[in-house]
């Protein structure tokens, strides 16, 4: 969506332009472009398809069978009711101009966007949609660090708030002319404003929660790792929506998006399925597809700039690293991340974001660094846009968690916990076999 | 009259199966069971969460025999479950005092 290219191309492009004369330059200015809108159109859906069913296969079946429904609820109506939030209020802060950390209000309940509204060479209608899908997986991510315990009308509450309160603004700072993209932070698709803002909220989430009952000693096995490598693969699928989506256009550059993402995810499979076998003895279903999403999390910042070699080392970087941090990191601190939604997303995209910084560079293969723009000096604003990300979102995120622990309560009663969540919250089971 | 249980390994009971018919065994009740003896549990792990299965799935085959074949069924049972390593299970035998045929009210030997 930004890079610092890009940026130059537009300047020098405007200056070009600035010489012609006035007639010229009305023609020149942005007209709809049926192939872009075309892919905009299917990026869209895959998005979309990436959260339901994908996401919330993959967290279904890691849980145990008497939760099973909750996951796959608590994705739908997140779903819904980040589809309508992002239309009354989300899409406006996120996306028009205000200051440097907020957007504006003029957009609110779509004010404006007609069939005929243009963004760039697509209409508005579907960059608002493409970006409404985006607002809907972010939430839909932190589910998985507290499943199997929250109530899910608590559930609703954070959500909800969240999204205008972390999600839309930190997106306003990255993608719609706030702090972080103007100072030439690079993310692409969303490894900071996604991955390590869903992750760490939910890494506050377990902490504030607290463990599931039981945990660790009792086994909390996944209940269908079938259901889980099905989700893990719509994801991947999916995922060629999100990343070379994010370009915005059918040209070159969501070309390689596609192709840098297709290799750092099976390198991260690989990677992953190859330390486990070391570690562990043994090559697991569940890890190969942890590892395929964390090389998807850590290609998401970077594939608009990363080359094919830069992908193979984000891939292998993101495998191994996630590894570590979903079957160690987590056992040496304790804290209950049920289905590693801190492990696999906040620790892939930062280490795709830092990464991104390194492999834009011309000289590893990338599409080149803005102009006197070194490869440490834009890693340090790769670190800058994790820290921001990070600090804001868990800082906010711990509030909501305690005002609406204070006025509804997060957790369901130790019985509805171990009875399941299926039927203590919603009168149904998963299986009646 | 002798009631024989015999505790196999699941993949074990086709063979035990043909060994009785083998010797004459006209019917037997089987039952998946779990437990534990020597071989101990499993270990499952997934992503770092090790889990230890203490209880290993196993098959019960209860037979009814006449005292004269006892041996003979003990025997085709322990020839036909072994492989030879931990785990392959145990034969009771106890003494069985009665056996009615439900259809014809045919009592002792007569209802086997």
């Amino acid at each position: 969506m930004y890079t610092p290219l890009r940026k130059i191309i537009s300047v020098a492009f405007t200056a070009a332009i600035g010489l012609l004369p006035t007639l010229v330059l009305a023609d020149d200015a942005p007209t709809l472009n049926s192939g872009d809108t075309a892919w905009m159109l299917t990026s869209t859906v895959l998005v979309l398809f990436m959260t339901i069913p994908g996401l919330a296969l993959f967290y279904a079946g890691m849980v145990r069978s008497k939760n099973v429904l909750s996951v796959l609820m608590q994705c739908f109506a997140i779903t819904g009711l980040m589809t309508i939030l992002w239309v009354i209020a989300g899409y406006s802060i996120a996306f028009t101009e205000g200051t440097d950390y907020y957007g504006g209000l003029s957009k609110l309940f779509l004010a404006g966007v007609t069939a005929d509204s243009l963004s760039g060479t697509i209409p508005e209608t579907v960059f608002m949609t493409f970006q409404m899908t985006f607002a809907i997986i972010t939430p839909a991510l932190i589910v998985g660090a507290f499943a199997e315990r929250m109530k899910f009308s608590a559930m609703l509450w954070f959500m909800a708030i969240w999204l205008l309160v972390v999600y839309a603004p930190i997106c306003h700072w990255v993608w719609g002319g706030g702090w972080l993209g103007n100072m030439g932070v690079l993310d692409f698709a969303g490894g900071t404003v996604v991955h390590i803002n869903a992750g760490v909220a939910g890494l506050v989430a377990a902490l504030v929660l607290g463990k599931r009952k039981g945990y660790p000693g009792t086994m909390m096995p996944p209940h269908n790792l079938g259901y889980t490598l099905i989700g893990a693969s719509m994801l991947w699928v999916g995922w060629f929506g999100f990343n070379a989506g994010s370009e915005l256009a059918a040209d070159g550059t969501a070309g390689m998006a596609m192709a840098v993402t297709q290799i750092a995810t099976a390198m991260a499979a690989l990677a992953w399925m190859f330390a486990e076998w070391v570690a562990h003895g043994k090559p697991s279903v569940l890890g190969i597809a942890s590892g395929a999403v964390s090389g998807l999390v850590a290609i998401t910042p970077a594939s608009g700039t990363a080359g094919p070699m830069g992908a193979i080392a984000i891939g292998a970087a993101a495998g191994i690293g996630c590894f570590f941090a979903a079957t160690k990191l987590k056992k040496i601190f304790g804290y209950d991340d049920s289905l590693d939604a801190f492990g696999v997303h906040a620790v892939g995209g930062i280490i795709g974001a830092i990464l991104t910084g390194v492999f834009a560079d011309a000289s590893l293969g990338g599409v080149g660094l803005a102009e006197g723009v070194s490869i440490s000096a834009q890693v340090s604003k790769q670190f800058i846009g994790v820290g921001a990300t990070m600090v804001y979102t868990a800082i906010v995120s711990l509030i909501l968690l305690k005002v609406v622990d204070v006025v509804i309560g997060l957790r369901v009663t130790e019985e509805q916990e171990t009875e399941g969540l299926d039927i203590a919250l919603h009168d149904e089971r998963g299986y009646n076999l | 009259m002798k009631m024989i249980s015999a505790i196999i390994k699941p993949f074990k009971l086709d063979d035990v199966r043909e060994a009785l018919s083998d010797v004459g065994v006209a019917g037997i009740t089987v039952t998946e069971v779990k437990g534990f003896g020597r071989q101990k549990g499993h270990t499952e792990l997934y992503r770092g969460a090790e889990y230890v299965v203490d209880f290993l799935p196993k098959i019960k085959v209860e037979i009814a025999v006449d005292d004269e074949i006892v041996e003979q069924v003990v025997e085709a049972i322990s020839n036909a479950a072994k492989t030879g390593k931990i785990g392959d299970g145990k034969i009771f035998v106890t003494s069985l005092e009665q056996v009615v045929r439900v259809r014809t009210g045919e009592t002792g030997s007569e209802a086997l």
